[in-house]
């Protein structure tokens, strides 16, 4: 072994157990979809042939189509209106700024530091006011503007040419052309990272959905998993499964994204 | 006149400016500011209906509620614990991805930040039945001829079968902002350092971690402001229990403003309190971090 190969050592074996205990819960859930809710308890790690009674008693149990319907459809809805409303107003914030702007963007910010939780009482008063609990618009408009995405979007048009926007202003094309025809299509790269976050957040949202969210026809996925365990005999393996089929959305949307997103966070920590 | 034609062209390109960015504002204004408003007016409020006044008993009540006092312990504990241990691994495994010479990077980092893509009800699921009583985590120990723990069932376990989850689900995260923070750093400024004799743990004070933060800030004010509100996993890997053992702020929130008779101004006065924390840890860490050496 050569001396340079040996100093590397030390990086790989870290490097292999992070890897391995990373990756082991996700593989005991998978192996655990298969199994008999004894085996799931008892440590079986290996597939077993109990995929179909899981999934027989998960729709047996509950509503899965319902709840994926919604949790689809949720989540598509406030990733498109976030990715169209923040992007414009990044860009609104960093092609045309002034001092104005720039002040409201630094009050805009300080929104990323209150919590949540902080706010969830007055909202839930808010929308029950005006009568829109369980509707899906409760749950879209509170999530769809973050100063977050919006300081992503600035960022990357500070990179985004001004030549391009001087010509396509002397052949006469609008504003909002401009932003619709040149920005988009060059800054795919960011859109792809703001899209990777944003909907792994909408679909994994549990405390807002199930704050506004209260009859059993607007459930979603989390609080399908979390229904799950409430009953006197937590059948594991149902569990697990249900687990499996809640994670594989955001699981292959990440791994088909995931070059764009490493991309887009570096656009943004820069 | 010219020179009037051109001062109209600007103000129309502000204009057009402002109403790009007026949706995403009004949107920012109406479900963050005013709620915030609306949440520190509630919590300033006494009593119902016709005797409803201005008062500061809900905060008062605050210091002498019993579980309150259970959930602040628990939030900071996990807060104290769990952040810095995340993070310094997340900056570890950054460093090492980071190597030019490491074989296969893309691999190592695709499964270490891989947990992240699972919801945080998802993973309390996962790591609740790991750690059950009759769980993986004790076949293992048996196995090995430790004794097994009830792990959930006890106050100081369970609570760090809650930090353990926390690590887990959140180390790949932060270390993609390490990651990106370091390809911003020239390999150049380690090279000469490596001419000058600086070992690689030398390299890692001395350049690294200088150059870095700006990122470690980032992440530390999110780490923070994530930690105050923590939910999901006392809600759903050990339910606040045993007892309240467990139970963070936002789960005893959610509780007095949802389950229980719900109180409104009280669970209000609670949020204030996070409010007002997660604001002052940022400015401290703002502050420490804004220092120059």
């Amino acid at each position: 072994m050569t001396r340079r190969a040996r100093s590397m050592a030390p990086a790989y074996i870290i490097l292999v157990i992070a890897s391995f205990l990373s990756v082991f819960p996700l593989y005991y859930m998978a192996v655990g979809a298969t199994n008999t809710s004894m085996d799931v308890t008892s440590g079986r790690l290996i597939p077993g042939t109990h995929l179909v009674e899981n999934f027989k008693s998960l729709i047996s149990n509950q509503n899965l189509g319902v709840a994926m319907w919604n949790s689809l459809r949720n989540s598509t809805v406030i990733t498109l209106l976030t990715l169209l409303i923040c992007s414009i107003a990044g860009y609104g914030f960093e092609i045309y700024h002034d001092r104005r702007k720039d002040k409201l963007m630094s009050i805009l910010l300080l929104a990323m530091m209150i919590p949540f939780v902080a706010l969830m009482v007055p909202l839930f008063r808010m929308f029950s006011g005006w009568n829109m609990i369980n509707s899906w618009i409760a749950l879209v408009l509170p999530a769809i503007s973050t100063p977050f995405m919006i300081m992503l979007f600035r960022q990357s048009a500070r990179s985004f040419p001004h030549d391009i926007i001087e010509a396509a202003r002397l052949e006469g094309l609008s504003e909002i052309r401009i932003f619709f025809q040149m920005f988009i299509p060059v800054m795919k790269s960011t859109y792809g990272a703001a899209m990777t976050v944003t909907f792994m957040n909408a679909w994994n949202n549990y405390m807002w959905p199930r704050i506004v969210l209260q009859s059993n026809d607007s459930i979603t996925m989390p609080m399908l998993v979390a229904n799950l365990k409430s009953g006197y005999v937590v059948d594991y393996g149902m569990l697990m499964l249900g687990v499996l089929i809640c994670t594989l959305p955001t699981a292959i949307i990440f791994l088909c994204l995931q070059k764009s997103f490493a991309n887009g966070i570096t656009g943004a920590v820069k | 006149m010219s020179r009037k034609g051109k001062l109209t062209l600007e103000r129309k390109l502000s204009l057009t400016g402002w109403a790009f960015l007026l949706p995403a504002t009004l949107l920012i204004l109406i479900f963050s500011f005013y709620p915030m408003v609306q949440a520190i007016l509630l919590s300033l409020k006494a009593g119902r209906g016709a005797q409803a006044h201005y008062a500061l008993t809900n905060f008062t009540r605050l210091l002498q509620d019993q579980t309150f006092r259970q959930c602040l312990f628990n939030t900071i504990f996990y807060f104290i614990v769990q952040v810095p241990i995340m993070l310094i691994l997340a900056l570890v495994l950054a460093v090492l991805l980071n190597n030019p010479r490491l074989k296969g990077k893309a691999i190592f980092r695709t499964m270490i930040f891989l947990p992240c893509a699972t919801s945080l009800v998802s993973y309390s699921m996962i790591f609740q039945s790991l750690f059950s009583t009759n769980g993986f985590i004790n076949v293992l120990l048996t196995g090995l001829g430790l004794e097994p723990v009830r792990w959930l069932e006890q106050a100081w376990p369970a609570r760090i079968v809650i930090v353990i989850a926390l690590i887990w689900r959140w180390t790949g995260y932060n270390m993609v902002f390490y990651l990106a923070g370091l390809q911003n750093i020239e390999s150049s400024v380690y090279e000469a350092a490596t001419i000058d004799g600086a070992s690689p743990v030398q390299q890692f004070f001395k350049i690294t971690v200088p150059l870095l933060k700006p990122t470690i800030l980032l992440t530390a004010i999110m780490s923070t402001a994530g930690t105050l509100q923590l939910f999901d996993e006392s809600m759903n890997l050990t339910s606040g229990g045993p007892g309240k053992a467990t139970m963070t702020i936002a789960h005893y929130i959610f509780e007095t403003s949802f389950v229980m008779t719900p109180n409104f101004n009280y669970s209000a006065a609670m949020s204030v309190f996070i409010l007002v924390s997660v604001a002052i840890l940022s400015a401290i860490q703002m502050k420490i971090g804004d220092k120059r050496d």
